[in-house]
Protein backbone atom coordinates (compact mmCIF):
# COMPACT_ATOMS: atom_id res chain seq x y z
CA UNK A 1 0.00 0.00 0.00
CA UNK A 2 0.98 3.24 -0.92
CA UNK A 3 2.60 5.48 2.16
CA UNK A 4 0.94 8.54 2.68
CA UNK A 5 3.81 10.76 1.54
CA UNK A 6 4.03 12.07 -1.48
CA UNK A 7 6.85 10.74 -2.48
CA UNK A 8 7.71 7.69 -0.50
CA UNK A 9 8.62 3.93 -1.50
CA UNK A 10 6.08 2.47 -3.25
CA UNK A 11 5.25 -1.07 -2.41
CA UNK A 12 6.79 -3.81 -4.85
CA UNK A 13 3.06 -4.66 -4.98
CA UNK A 14 2.09 -1.04 -6.01
CA UNK A 15 4.68 -0.44 -8.45
CA UNK A 16 3.86 -4.23 -10.45
CA UNK A 17 0.22 -3.33 -10.02
CA UNK A 18 0.73 -0.10 -12.02
CA UNK A 19 2.95 -1.00 -14.57
CA UNK A 20 0.49 -3.75 -14.83
CA UNK A 21 -1.99 -1.50 -15.56
CA UNK A 22 0.00 0.50 -18.94
CA UNK A 23 -2.49 -1.92 -20.44
CA UNK A 24 -6.35 -1.95 -18.92
CA UNK A 25 -7.04 -4.98 -17.23
CA UNK A 26 -9.31 -6.58 -14.21
CA UNK A 27 -8.60 -7.71 -10.62
CA UNK A 28 -7.65 -11.51 -11.67
CA UNK A 29 -5.43 -10.22 -15.34
CA UNK A 30 -3.35 -8.03 -12.59
CA UNK A 31 -2.66 -10.62 -9.96
CA UNK A 32 -1.12 -13.31 -12.96
CA UNK A 33 0.31 -10.08 -15.06
CA UNK A 34 2.72 -9.51 -11.71
CA UNK A 35 3.29 -12.78 -10.80
CA UNK A 36 4.22 -13.48 -14.63
CA UNK A 37 6.42 -9.93 -14.50
CA UNK A 38 8.49 -11.19 -11.07
CA UNK A 39 8.70 -14.61 -12.56
CA UNK A 40 6.19 -16.40 -9.64
CA UNK A 41 8.03 -14.35 -6.97
CA UNK A 42 5.44 -11.95 -6.42
CA UNK A 43 1.59 -13.68 -5.84
CA UNK A 44 -0.54 -10.89 -4.80
CA UNK A 45 -3.35 -11.65 -1.99
CA UNK A 46 -6.31 -10.54 -3.27
CA UNK A 47 -7.40 -8.97 -0.38
CA UNK A 48 -4.17 -6.86 -0.40
CA UNK A 49 -4.79 -6.02 -4.19
CA UNK A 50 -7.65 -4.99 -3.80
CA UNK A 51 -7.09 -2.84 -1.10
CA UNK A 52 -4.24 -1.60 -3.29
CA UNK A 53 -6.81 -0.65 -6.07
CA UNK A 54 -9.44 1.53 -4.10
CA UNK A 55 -6.66 3.31 -2.34
CA UNK A 56 -4.73 4.17 -5.85
CA UNK A 57 -8.13 4.91 -7.37
CA UNK A 58 -8.64 7.15 -4.86
CA UNK A 59 -5.16 8.39 -5.34
CA UNK A 60 -6.09 9.04 -8.86
CA UNK A 61 -2.83 6.65 -10.01
CA UNK A 62 -5.05 4.31 -11.92
CA UNK A 63 -9.08 5.01 -13.04
CA UNK A 64 -11.86 2.54 -13.56
CA UNK A 65 -12.57 1.87 -17.09
CA UNK A 66 -16.35 2.54 -18.00
CA UNK A 67 -16.84 -0.52 -20.04
CA UNK A 68 -19.01 -3.19 -21.03
CA UNK A 69 -22.13 -2.85 -18.86
CA UNK A 70 -22.45 -6.41 -19.21
CA UNK A 71 -19.73 -7.80 -17.59
CA UNK A 72 -19.44 -7.31 -13.25
CA UNK A 73 -15.71 -7.37 -13.75
CA UNK A 74 -14.04 -4.00 -12.92
CA UNK A 75 -11.00 -2.54 -15.50
CA UNK A 76 -8.55 -0.61 -14.89
CA UNK A 77 -6.45 1.87 -16.33
CA UNK A 78 -2.82 3.65 -15.29
CA UNK A 79 -3.38 7.41 -15.68
CA UNK A 80 -0.81 9.92 -15.96
CA UNK A 81 -0.23 10.90 -12.20
CA UNK A 82 0.08 6.69 -12.28
CA UNK A 83 3.17 6.98 -14.73
CA UNK A 84 4.77 9.81 -12.70
CA UNK A 85 4.59 7.76 -9.57
CA UNK A 86 6.35 5.07 -11.36
CA UNK A 87 9.31 7.20 -12.70
CA UNK A 88 9.59 8.58 -9.48
CA UNK A 89 9.93 5.43 -8.14
CA UNK A 90 12.47 4.21 -10.74
CA UNK A 91 14.48 7.27 -10.45
CA UNK A 92 14.59 5.97 -6.91
CA UNK A 93 15.32 2.66 -7.73
CA UNK A 94 17.99 3.63 -9.78
CA UNK A 95 20.10 5.55 -7.17
CA UNK A 96 19.10 2.73 -4.13
CA UNK A 97 21.11 0.25 -6.92
CA UNK A 98 23.77 2.89 -8.25
CA UNK A 99 24.91 3.25 -4.75
CA UNK A 100 24.57 -0.57 -3.93
CA UNK A 101 26.83 -1.26 -6.81
CA UNK A 102 29.43 1.39 -5.89
CA UNK A 103 29.47 0.40 -2.64
CA UNK A 104 29.31 -3.20 -2.57
CA UNK A 105 29.56 -4.75 -5.59
CA UNK A 106 28.07 -6.23 -8.46
CA UNK A 107 25.28 -9.66 -8.11
CA UNK A 108 25.45 -11.56 -5.29
CA UNK A 109 27.78 -14.68 -5.57
CA UNK B 1 -20.02 -38.69 1.48
CA UNK B 2 -20.18 -36.36 4.31
CA UNK B 3 -18.44 -36.53 7.58
CA UNK B 4 -19.31 -33.74 9.79
CA UNK B 5 -16.91 -32.77 12.80
CA UNK B 6 -17.49 -30.22 15.52
CA UNK B 7 -14.08 -28.05 16.67
CA UNK B 8 -13.48 -25.02 18.47
CA UNK B 9 -11.12 -22.61 17.65
CA UNK B 10 -9.71 -19.31 19.38
CA UNK B 11 -7.26 -18.70 16.82
CA UNK B 12 -8.15 -18.49 12.49
CA UNK B 13 -4.74 -19.20 12.04
CA UNK B 14 -4.98 -22.67 14.03
CA UNK B 15 -8.75 -23.78 12.04
CA UNK B 16 -7.33 -22.45 8.69
CA UNK B 17 -3.98 -25.05 9.55
CA UNK B 18 -6.64 -27.74 10.22
CA UNK B 19 -9.11 -26.85 7.14
CA UNK B 20 -6.20 -27.03 4.92
CA UNK B 21 -4.59 -30.73 6.89
CA UNK B 22 -8.19 -31.95 6.28
CA UNK B 23 -7.82 -30.99 2.53
CA UNK B 24 -4.63 -31.80 2.03
CA UNK B 25 -6.35 -35.87 3.29
CA UNK B 26 -8.86 -35.74 1.00
CA UNK B 27 -11.63 -33.69 2.63
CA UNK B 28 -12.78 -30.75 1.83
CA UNK B 29 -14.67 -27.86 3.61
CA UNK B 30 -18.22 -27.69 2.14
CA UNK B 31 -20.56 -25.88 4.97
CA UNK B 32 -19.34 -23.99 8.23
CA UNK B 33 -21.50 -23.47 11.18
CA UNK B 34 -20.99 -22.64 14.84
CA UNK B 35 -18.55 -25.28 15.53
CA UNK B 36 -19.88 -27.79 13.46
CA UNK B 37 -17.75 -28.84 10.26
CA UNK B 38 -18.84 -30.54 7.04
CA UNK B 39 -16.64 -32.08 5.20
CA UNK B 40 -17.21 -33.56 1.47
CA UNK B 41 -14.54 -35.95 -0.15
CA UNK B 42 -12.35 -34.58 -2.74
CA UNK B 43 -8.63 -35.23 -4.26
CA UNK B 44 -6.49 -34.83 -1.97
CA UNK B 45 -5.05 -31.36 -1.82
CA UNK B 46 -7.27 -29.68 -4.07
CA UNK B 47 -8.46 -26.81 -2.32
CA UNK B 48 -6.70 -24.07 -0.39
CA UNK B 49 -8.88 -22.54 2.51
CA UNK B 50 -8.28 -18.83 4.20
CA UNK B 51 -10.54 -17.50 6.68
CA UNK B 52 -11.35 -13.93 6.39
CA UNK B 53 -12.58 -11.19 9.13
CA UNK B 54 -14.33 -8.75 6.30
CA UNK B 55 -14.41 -5.01 7.03
CA UNK B 56 -18.20 -4.61 6.60
CA UNK B 57 -20.72 -6.81 7.39
CA UNK B 58 -21.52 -9.49 4.18
CA UNK B 59 -24.44 -7.80 3.81
CA UNK B 60 -23.45 -4.35 3.37
CA UNK B 61 -22.63 -3.62 -0.25
CA UNK B 62 -19.18 -2.60 -0.12
CA UNK B 63 -18.56 -6.58 1.24
CA UNK B 64 -20.44 -7.94 -1.77
CA UNK B 65 -18.24 -5.64 -4.29
CA UNK B 66 -14.98 -7.17 -2.44
CA UNK B 67 -16.65 -10.87 -2.29
CA UNK B 68 -17.34 -10.59 -6.15
CA UNK B 69 -14.08 -9.24 -6.79
CA UNK B 70 -12.64 -12.69 -4.69
CA UNK B 71 -14.93 -14.60 -6.90
CA UNK B 72 -13.50 -13.11 -9.72
CA UNK B 73 -9.80 -14.48 -8.44
CA UNK B 74 -11.05 -18.04 -8.41
CA UNK B 75 -12.23 -17.58 -4.86
CA UNK B 76 -15.51 -19.31 -3.39
CA UNK B 77 -17.02 -18.95 -0.31
CA UNK B 78 -17.72 -21.59 1.44
CA UNK B 79 -21.39 -21.82 3.00
CA UNK B 80 -22.34 -21.03 6.65
CA UNK B 81 -25.13 -22.97 7.76
CA UNK B 82 -27.46 -21.44 9.69
CA UNK B 83 -27.83 -21.59 13.66
CA UNK B 84 -30.90 -20.73 15.96
CA UNK B 85 -33.55 -21.47 13.91
CA UNK B 86 -31.73 -19.12 10.76
CA UNK B 87 -31.34 -16.28 13.65
CA UNK B 88 -27.60 -16.18 13.53
CA UNK B 89 -25.01 -17.50 11.35
CA UNK B 90 -21.10 -17.40 11.14
CA UNK B 91 -20.99 -14.80 9.09
CA UNK B 92 -22.66 -12.45 11.52
CA UNK B 93 -19.51 -12.16 13.06
CA UNK B 94 -17.84 -10.86 9.61
CA UNK B 95 -16.13 -14.24 9.37
CA UNK B 96 -15.69 -15.98 6.11
CA UNK B 97 -14.00 -19.01 4.88
CA UNK B 98 -12.51 -18.21 1.43
CA UNK B 99 -11.46 -21.61 -0.48
CA UNK B 100 -9.62 -22.09 -4.23
CA UNK B 101 -8.28 -24.74 -6.57
CA UNK B 102 -4.72 -25.23 -5.23
CA UNK B 103 -4.38 -25.56 -8.80
CA UNK B 104 -4.57 -22.16 -9.56
CA UNK B 105 -1.26 -21.40 -7.44
CA UNK B 106 -0.78 -20.25 -3.67
CA UNK B 107 -3.94 -18.61 -2.26
CA UNK B 108 -3.40 -15.50 0.02
CA UNK B 109 -5.68 -12.95 1.10
CA UNK B 110 -3.19 -10.62 2.63
CA UNK B 111 0.35 -11.04 0.96
CA UNK B 112 2.06 -7.60 2.13
CA UNK B 113 2.75 -6.89 6.48
CA UNK B 114 0.27 -3.71 6.42
CA UNK B 115 -3.12 -5.34 5.15
CA UNK B 116 -2.10 -8.16 7.53
CA UNK B 117 -1.85 -6.24 10.53
CA UNK B 118 -4.97 -3.67 9.11
CA UNK B 119 -6.69 -7.58 9.24
CA UNK B 120 -5.35 -8.41 12.78
CA UNK B 121 -6.60 -4.90 14.42
CA UNK B 122 -10.07 -5.53 12.92
CA UNK B 123 -10.08 -8.79 14.61
CA UNK B 124 -8.19 -7.17 18.29
CA UNK B 125 -11.44 -4.53 17.83
CA UNK B 126 -14.01 -7.06 17.35
CA UNK B 127 -12.60 -9.50 20.95
CA UNK B 128 -11.93 -6.41 22.62
CA UNK B 129 -15.54 -5.09 21.70
CA UNK B 130 -17.19 -8.41 22.89
CA UNK B 131 -15.02 -8.18 26.09
CA UNK B 132 -15.96 -5.00 26.85
CA UNK B 133 -20.08 -6.10 25.87
CA UNK B 134 -19.72 -9.49 28.10
CA UNK B 135 -18.37 -7.54 31.28
CA UNK B 136 -20.74 -5.15 31.86
CA UNK B 137 -23.38 -7.13 30.94
CA UNK B 138 -21.57 -9.94 33.64
CA UNK B 139 -21.68 -6.89 35.91
CA UNK B 140 -24.79 -5.89 35.75
CA UNK B 141 -26.05 -9.71 36.07
CA UNK B 142 -23.93 -9.93 39.54
CA UNK B 143 -25.55 -6.25 40.78
CA UNK B 144 -28.68 -7.70 40.93
CA UNK B 145 -27.99 -10.15 43.98
CA UNK B 146 -27.34 -6.90 45.66
CA UNK B 147 -30.86 -5.95 44.93
CA UNK B 148 -33.41 -5.60 48.11
CA UNK B 149 -34.63 -8.96 49.09
CA UNK B 150 -32.37 -11.35 46.36
CA UNK B 151 -35.18 -14.26 45.00
CA UNK B 152 -33.92 -17.30 43.05
CA UNK B 153 -34.18 -15.44 39.71
CA UNK B 154 -31.17 -13.33 41.43
CA UNK B 155 -29.60 -16.40 42.25
CA UNK B 156 -29.48 -17.38 38.26
CA UNK B 157 -28.25 -13.97 37.29
CA UNK B 158 -25.73 -14.21 39.86
CA UNK B 159 -24.43 -17.73 37.88
CA UNK B 160 -25.15 -16.25 34.50
CA UNK B 161 -22.87 -13.51 35.58
CA UNK B 162 -20.15 -14.80 36.69
CA UNK B 163 -20.35 -17.07 33.14
CA UNK B 164 -20.42 -13.66 31.39
CA UNK B 165 -17.35 -12.25 33.00
CA UNK B 166 -15.10 -15.54 32.37
CA UNK B 167 -16.43 -15.55 28.66
CA UNK B 168 -14.89 -11.74 28.52
CA UNK B 169 -11.70 -12.82 30.19
CA UNK B 170 -11.32 -15.48 27.51
CA UNK B 171 -12.00 -12.71 24.88
CA UNK B 172 -9.21 -10.40 26.55
CA UNK B 173 -7.05 -13.40 26.20
CA UNK B 174 -8.08 -13.98 22.45
CA UNK B 175 -7.36 -10.00 21.84
CA UNK B 176 -4.26 -10.33 23.71
CA UNK B 177 -2.67 -13.02 21.17
CA UNK B 178 -3.89 -11.21 18.38
CA UNK B 179 -1.80 -8.05 19.96
CA UNK B 180 1.40 -10.20 20.15
CA UNK B 181 1.06 -11.27 16.33
CA UNK B 182 0.36 -7.16 15.70
CA UNK B 183 3.49 -6.01 17.27
CA UNK B 184 5.73 -9.14 15.87
CA UNK B 185 4.54 -7.90 12.02
CA UNK B 186 5.13 -4.11 13.66
CA UNK B 187 8.94 -5.30 13.81
CA UNK B 188 9.00 -6.75 10.69
CA UNK B 189 7.51 -3.64 9.32
CA UNK B 190 10.32 -1.47 10.66
CA UNK B 191 13.31 -3.27 8.28
CA UNK B 192 10.99 -4.44 5.47
CA UNK B 193 8.11 -3.63 3.66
Amino acid sequence: MPDNKDYGALTEGVYYILLSLLTPMHGYGIMQNVKLLSNERVELGAGTLYGALSTLVERGWIELLQGEQDSRKKEYRITEDGRTAVRTEMARLDELLANGRKLIGGDPE
Amino acid sequence: MSLVKRRFFSDFEKEEEWLNEMAANGLALSEYSWARYTFEESGKGEYIYRIEMLKEDPKAPEAAEYLQFMKETGAELVPTGKWLWGTLNYSNLRWVIFRRKASEGAFTIYSDIDSKIKHYKRIHSLWMSLAVMELIIGFFNIALMFVNNPTALNRINFVMGLLLIVLSLFFISMGRSIRKKISRLQSDQLIRE
